[in-house]
């Protein structure tokens, strides 16, 4: 199975606050708020590593679920999310270009 | 014997808001005395306009090639360094670098103000300020901002307002961030009250989500519900993506440093013992 690689879109503006990670898009303006898997998967997202990585490093500590379960699930995820043009994903590394992670308080 | 003048008499008025004034041209006395009459007591005198529009009166009902349908939603956009504005009623263009451009609209008040609002949100966009869906008012100093969907409140505490509160706008307010905080301006832009507010400023002490309900009450809210609320009520129009990130990051510093809560209240005028 080919690995898949995700990066943060660089045409967002994302912020998070008290952990809640708001994103708006640039082109429509419109604002999403991700749950806690998906921020960590935003956050994550820097084109270089591998979903799975992701998964096994970021998120299986954080959730009591199975690995394979929690991949398809991250996938499922990252898929939507890019349908959006929040990520974009790739079966390669993505150069990453000034990507908003979202700058905390 | 005289020369005789080839040249239409260019008239001309400064409309200023939020201190920025807004130089325009015409040629029609009419379209004059009725935009100092909507514009009374914002009228500027300043000889150096941030923004100056020549404006090409057309015929009512008048489409002319190029103009979108009637009825259609504002369109913003930007290229080559000219934004261009339009909406059914109205076509725009300004070239921020020359401080110059032009409407093309019939003799009506709302066309002109609706280009107003737009290029003020422009140009706020980028000095982390903007105009907000909310009711505004001074008092002991201090301005408060009420902010609430259609129906929410902004006239009616508005109307309630005692008679030691200045009242900025009863529907867009004007907020500008100046050096570690926000102040708010008086606005001509009118709501159901159609009142123009008073030409003045104060700090921003607090904005209010409004909600009405059985008694009078603050309760705090929650930082990412304020920011998704001021984010909800920002007027903003400009399909422009370095723009529609500047003004997401603005509110989220609008709601860092000033205090938002949830106003509940009965609709008669206690609510505004809340409020000082």
């Amino acid at each position: 199975m080919s690995k898949l690689f995700v990066a943060r879109n660089p045409r967002v503006a994302a912020r998070c606050l008290d952990g809640e990670m708001m994103i708006m898009s640039g082109r429509d303006s419109t604002l999403f708020t991700l749950n806690r898997t998906a921020t960590i998967l935003w956050q994550a997202a820097d084109g270089a590593t591998p979903l799975d990585e992701i998964v096994q490093d970021r998120i299986c500590p954080q959730f009591d679920v199975e690995p394979a379960e929690a991949l398809r699930d991250a996938e499922s995820l990252a898929r939507e999310l890019a349908s959006h043009e929040i990520l974009e994903i790739s079966e390669e590394p993505i150069p990453q270009r000034n990507a908003p992670a979202g700058e905390s308080r | 014997m005289p020369e005789l003048a080839a040249d239409v008499e260019r008239l001309s008025l400064v409309i200023e808001i939020g201190g920025m004034p807004v130089r325009v041209n015409t040629t029609d006395p009419d379209f004059l005395a009725m935009l100092e009459a909507r514009y009374s007591g914002f009228l500027g005198t300043s000889e150096g306009a941030e923004v100056e529009f020549d404006v090409d009166l057309i015929q009512p009902g008048f489409v002319q090639p190029g103009f979108a349908d009637p009825g259609a939603d504002v369109r913003v956009t930007h290229r080559r360094g000219w934004w261009s504005l339009e909406r059914g009623d109205f076509r725009a263009q300004w070239e921020p670098a020359a401080r110059r451009g032009w409407i093309r609209q019939s003799a009506n008040p709302y066309s002109i103000d609706a280009v107003l609002r737009i290029v003020h949100t422009l140009v706020l966009a980028r000095q982390g300020g903007f105009l907000l869906h909310s009711a505004s008012a001074i008092r002991n100093g201090r301005a408060f901002l009420f902010a609430g969907v259609s129906g929410a409140g902004k006239t009616t505490i508005s109307r309630l307002a005692p008679p030691d509160a200045t009242l900025l706008t009863d529907e867009i307010s004007y907020v500008r961030k100046q050096d570690a905080g926000y102040v708010a301006f008086g606005t001509p832009f009118t709501g159901e009250l159609a009142k123009l507010g008073e030409n003045v400023s104060a700090p921003v002490a607090a904005l209010y989500l409004l909600a009405q309900g059985p008694e009078n009450r603050i309760d705090p809210v929650a930082p990412g519900e304020a920011a998704r609320s001021v984010l909800a009520n920002l007027l903003f129009f400009a399909e422009d993506e370095q723009l529609v990130q500047a003004a997401f990051h603005s509110a989220f510093e609008f709601v860092s440093r000033v205090p938002v809560s949830r106003l509940t209240f009965v609709p008669d005028a206690r609510v505004w013992e809340l409020i000082r």
